[in-house]
C-alpha cells in the first residue's frame, strides 16, 4: 500500500523518533511510505486557542499537500493531529462557510488514520514482528481514548510484542495536564495534573512508559527527567519498531 | 497573573482542601459509573434529555409563557426579572410583604448567582440556609466549592469544629450521623419559627405549572412546605415542555449527581392548594444573561444544564483546584462554559480556558453538552472581541506564516535548533531558568530539538 506519513510539526522538529518509527514499522510491513514534505502544521494550536479563521488556512494548505490520489492512507503517529484533521476540519470549514472545503474534507477524512488504528483496524494486525524486552506502562491519551476512541488497539498492538511485560496504568484515562497551550496558560494547574499522572507511572514500577500522542509524551517525560527518575518515555511506534 | 491561573495557584497550595475534593470525588464518581452501568439505554436516556431541552430552549418564550399561565390558573403568582437586581427586589418586596424578618432557604445555585442573601440582609431580612452543606458554607463565612456539595473541600474535622464554634454543640465527635443531628437539632427549631421560604427549581413543567426539586435531606421540602409563603427563584432554562419529560430528567439527573436511582426527595408543587401547604405561592423566572447565551447557537447548549455536576467529579482541572479557583456560583467545566457567557465575555475571561480540553465532561454529561467544543468556540468569541494587536494574536499570526510555507517552517525548524544548542548546557535539555519558557520549565524539561524528521528522511533517500 502507499502510505503517505503525516508526521506532525511536533514530531518532526522536537521529537523525530516516533516519525522514523512509524516509518520503519510502515516499511517493514511491506509497504511503500511516502512523505510529502510540503506539510508544515495542521493547525491545531490555532484552533483550539481561538484562531479559528488561521486554522482554517492551514487545513486548506494540509488538503492541498495530501491531495495526491495515488495515496491510499494518510498515517499519523498522533491522535490529536488525527482528530484535528477529521474530526475538525470539516466542523471550521462549515463555520466558514466554505463549502468546497467543506467537501474537500469530508472526502479527506476517512483516509487519514493514526497509527495503531491503521495497524489494527485496516490492516487486521496485532503482531508488527516487534521484540521489546522490557516493563513497559501505557497512557491512553484524551485523543486516542475519548477523541478517535481507539479502544484498545494500542494495548493489543504492545501485548503482540515479543518479551514486553505490560503493566496496567491505574487511573490512565485521566488527562496528563498537557493541552497544549494550557501547559503553559494554566501551568500551576498543569503541573499538578502532571505530578499526579508521575506518581501513577512510577508506582507501576515501570522502565518505560508509552503512549501514541508525542506532545503528551513530551510533559510526562519533561516531569519524569526532571525528577531524575531513570523511567523513558518512548512513542509507542518506537516499540513497536523495536527488534530488541 | 490574573483570573483563573492565579486563583488556581492560590487554591492549588491548600493541599488540606485538595486531598479532601480528591478523596470526594472519586468516591462520587465510582458511585455514579455503577448507577449508569446498570441501564442498558442509557445513551438513549441522554440523547432523549438534550432533545428535552432543547425543544424547550428553542421555544423558550412560548414555553414560559405556557408555564406561566399554568403557575396561575393553579393559584400562584409569576414575576419576570431581567437580571439579578430585578429579581433580588422582587424577593425583598415579597418577602418584606409577608412580614418576614427570617426565611428559610432550600439550596438554590439561582439565588445564590444572583446574591439573593445578601440583598436579603441588606433589607434587614436574614437568610438561613438549610441544606447542610449550604449551613457548613454559611456558619464558616465561606463560598461554595461544588454544585451540589458545596462544602466538599470541608472534612468531617473541620466541620465538627465548626459546629462546636457556631452552633454551640459541645463534645461533637467526627461521626457524620452525629454531626447531621446537632445541624438537625438547629434547624427544626427555625422551620417552625420561620413563615417564608425560598427555593430554587430543578425543573419547570410548562404543561401544569409543576414545580420540582429534587435533594437528599428533606429540609428543602421542609421549606417547601412549612412556611405560608414560597418563594421559587428559577433560570428560565428550567422550563421543560411536559409533564412526562420529568420522568427522563430525574432518571439522568439522580443516577449522574449522587449515583443514585432517584434522588431521595423529589418535590413537586402546582400553584397553591387551600389548606396544604403555602397559601401564597410566587414564581420568579430570572433570566440574568440567559437569553443572551440562547443567542450564541453554538454555546447556547449550555443551558441545557441540569446541575448534576457530574462534569465536575470526573474533570482533572476541578478535582486538583477545587472549585473556588472558578471564583463563580458555577464552577467546574459547566462553569467555564456558563459563567462567561452569562457575564458576557468582557474581556480579561480566563475561564474558557481552564481546561486542557480533555472530554471527560462531554462523556459523562447526562444531557450531551460538548463542553469542549463550547470552550474552543468562547476562546474564539474571546479573542476575536480582543481585537487585532494583542500579543497573543501577533505570535499566532507570525506562527501562521511560519506554517504556510515549507521555505519558512524548515528556517524556523533550523533556528529552533540552534537557538535550543545555544540555551541548553550540554544535557540536551533547554536551560529552565528563560523566562519566556519558564512556565513549562518551572516544572519540566524540555529536549532540545536535534535532526529533524525531514533531515533524516532526506538524509537517507
Amino acid at each position: 500500500m502507499r502510505v503517505a506519513l503525516f508526521v506532525t510539526c511536533l514530531v518532526d522538529t522536537i521529537s523525530p523518533s516516533a516519525g522514523r518509527a512509524t516509518a520503519e514499522v510502515l516499511e517493514r510491513l511491506g509497504h511503500e511510505v511516502v512523505f510529502p514534505e510540503e506539510q508544515t502544521c495542521c493547525g491545531q494550536m490555532h484552533a483550539n486557542s481561538g484562531y479559528a479563521s488561521q486554522a482554517v488556512t492551514l487545513a486548506r494548505r494540509f488538503v492541498k499537500v495530501f491531495s495526491d490520489p495515488a495515496i491510499e492512507a494518510i498515517v499519523s503517529p498522533s491522535a490529536s493531529c488525527v482528530g484535528m484533521v477529521r474530526d475538525h476540519y470539516p466542523r471550521l470549514a462549515r463555520e466558514v462557510g466554505d463549502e468546497e472545503l467543506v467537501k474537500e474534507c469530508e472526502a479527506l477524512a476517512p483516509r487519514v488514520e493514526e497509527l495503531s488504528e491503521f495497524l489494527t483496524g485496516r490492516l487486521g494486525l496485532v503482531d508488527v514482528g516487534a521484540r521489546f524486552p522490557h516493563r513497559v506502562t501505557y497512557h491512553p491519551t484524551c485523543h486516542g481514548l475519548r477523541g478517535l476512541r481507539l479502544g484498545d488497539g494500542p494495548l493489543r498492538l504492545l501485548r503482540g510484542v515479543r518479551d514486553i511485560e505490560l503493566v496496567e496504568l491505574p487511573d490512565g484515562a485521566t488527562c496528563c495536564g498537557f493541552g497544549g497551550t494550557f501547559a503553559v496558560k494554566n501551568s500551576d494547574t498543569s503541573a499538578a495534573m502532571l505530578a499526579d499522572k508521575v506518581r501513577r507511572v512510577l508506582d507501576t514500577g515501570a522502565e518505560v512508559c508509552t503512549a501514541g500522542d508525542s506532545s503528551c509524551l513530551l510533559q510526562i517525560g519533561g516531569a519524569l527527567s526532571r525528577g531524575r527518575t531513570g523511567v523513558r518515555t518512548m512513542h509507542l511506534a518506537e516499540i513497536l519498531a523495536s527488534s530488541g | 497573573m490574573k483570573g483563573f491561573p492565579a486563583a488556581a495557584r492560590r487554591e492549588l497550595s491548600d493541599t488540606q482542601m485538595r486531598a479532601n475534593v480528591g478523596r470526594a470525588t472519586a468516591t462520587i464518581r465510582a458511585k455514579r459509573n455503577v448507577a449508569i452501568g446498570e441501564l442498558p439505554d442509557w445513551e438513549e436516556l441522554r440523547e432523549r434529555g438534550a432533545t428535552i431541552k432543547d425543544e424547550a430552549l428553542l421555544d423558550l418564550g412560548r414555553q414560559l409563557e405556557r408555564l406561566e399561565g399554568a403557575v396561575v390558573a393553579a393559584g400562584g403568582e409569576v414575576h419576570w426579572a431581567r437580571d439579578a437586581a430585578e429579581a433580588n427586589e422582587i424577593v425583598v418586596a415579597l418577602a418584606r410583604g409577608a412580614g418576614a424578618r427570617q426565611v428559610m432557604k432550600a439550596k438554590s445555585l439561582a439565588t445564590d448567582e444572583i446574591g439573593l442573601n445578601d440583598a436579603l440582609a441588606q433589607s434587614g431580612i436574614d437568610a438561613l440556609e438549610t441544606d447542610l452543606a449550604e449551613l457548613i458554607v454559611q456558619l464558616g463565612g465561606d463560598t461554595q466549592s461544588h454544585i451540589l456539595v458545596p462544602a466538599i473541600h470541608r472534612n468531617r474535622v473541620e466541620i465538627r469544629d465548626l459546629f462546636e464554634a457556631k452552633l454551640g454543640e459541645r463534645g461533637l465527635s467526627t461521626d457524620p450521623a452525629e454531626l447531621t443531628a446537632a445541624a438537625r437539632r438547629y434547624l427544626r427549631r427555625r422551620f417552625l419559627e420561620i413563615d417564608v421560604g425560598i427555593s430554587g427549581a430543578n425543573f419547570a413543567v410548562a404543561e401544569t405549572g409543576t414545580v420540582c426539586v429534587v435533594e437528599s435531606e428533606g429540609n428543602a421540602r421542609m421549606c417547601t412546605t412549612l412556611p405560608r409563603t414560597l418563594i421559587t427563584v428559577m433560570g428560565i432554562e428550567k422550563v421543560i415542555p411536559r409533564q412526562e419529560d420529568l420522568g427522563t430528567m430525574l432518571r439522568l439527573l439522580a443516577r449522574s449527581a449522587t449515583g443514585e436511582r432517584m434522588s431521595p426527595y423529589t418535590s413537586l408543587w402546582t400553584g397553591v392548594t387551600p389548606g396544604d401547604g403555602p397559601q401564597a405561592f410566587h414564581l420568579v423566572l430570572l433570566d440574568n444573561g440567559r437569553t443572551d447565551v440562547l443567542a450564541d447557537e453554538v454555546g447556547r447548549a449550555a443551558l441545557r444544564c441540569i446541575r448534576c455536576s457530574a462534569c465536575l467529579n470526573v474533570c482533572p482541572v476541578y478535582s486538583r483546584t477545587g472549585g473556588k479557583a472558578y471564583e463563580s456560583t458555577y464552577p467546574g467545566p459547566i462553569g467555564a462554559i456558563l459563567t462567561p457567557q452569562l457575564a458576557g465575555l468582557r474581556e480579561g475571561q480566563t475561564l474558557p480556558w481552564a481546561s486542557s480540553l480533555c472530554g471527560a465532561c462531554y462523556e459523562v454529561c447526562p444531557v450531551k453538552i460538548d463542553i469542549p467544543s463550547i470552550l474552543v468556540h468562547l476562546r474564539g468569541r474571546v479573542v476575536r472581541e480582543r481585537g487585532a494587536g494583542s500579543s497573543e494574536r501577533l505570535a499566532m499570526e507570525s506562527l501562521l506564516k511560519v506554517f504556510s510555507t515549507r521555505r519558512r517552517y524548515e528556517a524556523a525548524q533550523k533556528v529552533a535548533k540552534v537557538a535550543g544548542r545555544a540555551l541548553s548546557s550540554g544535557d540536551r535539555k533547554v536551560d529552565a531558568s528563560l523566562p519566556g519558557l519558564s512556565a513549562w520549565t518551572r516544572q519540566r524539561d524540555l529536549p532540545v530539538p536535534g535532526e529533524s524528521f525531514r533531515d533524516w528522511w532526506r538524509s537517507r533517500s
